[in-house]
């Protein structure tokens, strides 16, 4: 018997072809993504240098600082390089709703059994 | 970009059958349902990972602390050589990119060489990693426990009350010495010196170290140096328990040994997947130069591996942020 189920030409591939002008654009939007990655990725390690961890607020807003840079810059690499941002909305929602579901799960999970000590360590003194 | 995935097609035309939903192709929408599956194991690892740094009630290290050494350097240079780690591969990502672009083009000869360029960025991550690897495992200088509580001046003045079980750090010289030392060498002997004690090495590579200062809190914050009879007064209150470097029993950086196994079993299984991310690539590279995708008319297994490997630059971005930084 014949299948029906499987998609067997080359359409799609084919049809994500692009020109040499397209291609030069897209090339500069690269780049300056790249610029961007790099310069977030020397601000996290200043950052890190610069600042010691302690019990105190202006650390809880450099760690806050730096989960949002990293989401920054994944959003960066999976809309651009990964090219996410430019497929199909109903796929982006199939990708990223289970995983943002789960993930948010656990780490709900993680932090409202994780905290025992409520930030006191014990340090030599 | 996009191709098809950019054009208006009726809900009825989609969903109607005999074509992907999502205008893309089987292999390439397996590709994402598989990385959301691996990011899903790489997001535990790293939820397990703060679970445990959360609910340890000893001061857990910090990175800039514990990863502040550059192959064949002195001195101190806290996150540098991760930094560059992230660095290199960043540029592998850009290149590969680069590479999925130019097989939008149908330019044999461009994908090669961008191609090519990203296999060379994930042997020096690679190389990199084994680098930090042997670092780590080797330590610098080792620690021993303390046997019982003693009160001890730090050169800065300030006096600290330890317990039974607190951690003492060597330096590296001294360190170096004291691992065949506690291991009973023959070669090695402990003998007093002017300013104290001092471990001497005979034979082949004679040479010594004396005790000049320990280290209080090495990792976990600011670190505060002892020497001179205070030194003494914790070389002498020693407890039996040494560690030298990391392994999988003990490890000099931390009283928890979760730390170290954390950091073998994270940044192994992401090294594990770069290896294999190289892999694919030098098997798609060779393809690319055999002409296939030429024939093929098209270059999507490249926009694949390049998936593949996007991810492996994502997931070290977020291992990063919360191994090394945070």
């Amino acid at each position: 018997m014949e299948r029906d189920d499987l998609i067997v030409n080359d359409s799609y591939a084919l049809n994500s072809h692009h020109s040499e002008e397209e291609g030069a654009k897209i090339r500069k939007n690269i780049w300056k993504v790249t610029g961007i990655l790099t310069l977030l990725t020397t601000v996290e390690v200043l950052m890190g240098i610069y600042f010691k961890r302690s019990e105190t607020f202006t650390w809880t807003m450099i760690k806050w600082s730096f989960i949002i840079l990293t989401l920054v810059k994944a959003a960066y690499i999976v809309l651009v390089f990964m090219h996410l941002g430019d497929e199909r909305s109903n796929l982006k929602k199939v990708i990223i709703a289970p995983y943002m579901l789960f993930i948010g799960y656990l780490i709900f999970i993680a932090i409202s059994e994780g905290f025992g000590h409520l930030g006191n360590f014990n340090t030599l003194h | 970009m996009g191709g098809e995935a950019t054009k208006a097609i009726s809900k009825e035309v989609l969903w109607g059958g005999g074509r992907s939903p999502f205008s893309v192709s089987y292999g390439k929408m397996m590709m994402w349902y598989f990385l959301v599956s691996d990011a899903l194991t790489f997001g535990g690892l790293l939820t397990a990972y703060g679970f445990v740094r959360a609910s340890s009630t000893d001061a857990w290290p910090i990175g800039e602390q514990v990863f502040r050494a550059l192959p064949g350097l002195d001195g101190e240079y806290p996150l540098i050589y991760v930094a560059l780690m992230t660095f290199i591969l960043i540029v592998s990502s850009v290149t590969m990119v680069l590479a999925v672009e130019a097989g939008h083009r149908n330019d044999k000869s461009g994908v090669i060489r961008w191609l090519g360029l990203t296999i060379i960025g994930g042997f020096f991550f690679l190389g990199s990693q084994a680098w930090e690897w042997s670092h780590f495992i080797h330590g610098s200088g080792g620690s021993f426990l303390l046997a019982e509580n003693v009160t001890v001046t730090a050169d800065d003045g300030e006096v600290f009350n330890l317990s039974k079980g607190d951690p003492v750090f060597m330096d590296h010289h001294f360190g170096h010495l004291a691992e065949p030392w506690i291991e009973g060498e023959p070669n090695v002997s402990l003998v007093e010196s002017d300013h104290g004690i001092k471990l001497v090495e005979v034979g082949e590579h004679s040479h010594e170290a004396e005790l000049h200062a320990l280290t209080l809190n090495k990792y976990v914050e600011n670190e505060s140096f002892v020497s001179g009879d205070e030194a003494m007064k914790l070389w002498n209150a020693r407890s039996g328990t040494f560690a030298f470097g990391a392994n999988m029993h003990d490890n000099e950086y931390a009283i928890q040994q979760a730390y170290a196994n954390f950091f073998f079993f994270i940044t192994g299984f992401h090294g594990f997947h770069v290896f294999s991310g190289v892999v694919i690539n030098i098997i798609i590279f060779i393809m690319v130069i055999q002409g296939v995708f030429e024939r093929r008319k098209h270059y999507e297994m490249v926009e694949k591996i390049g998936l593949y490997w996007h991810f492996v630059d994502l997931v070290w971005v977020f291992v990063f942020t919360f191994f090394y930084l945070v």
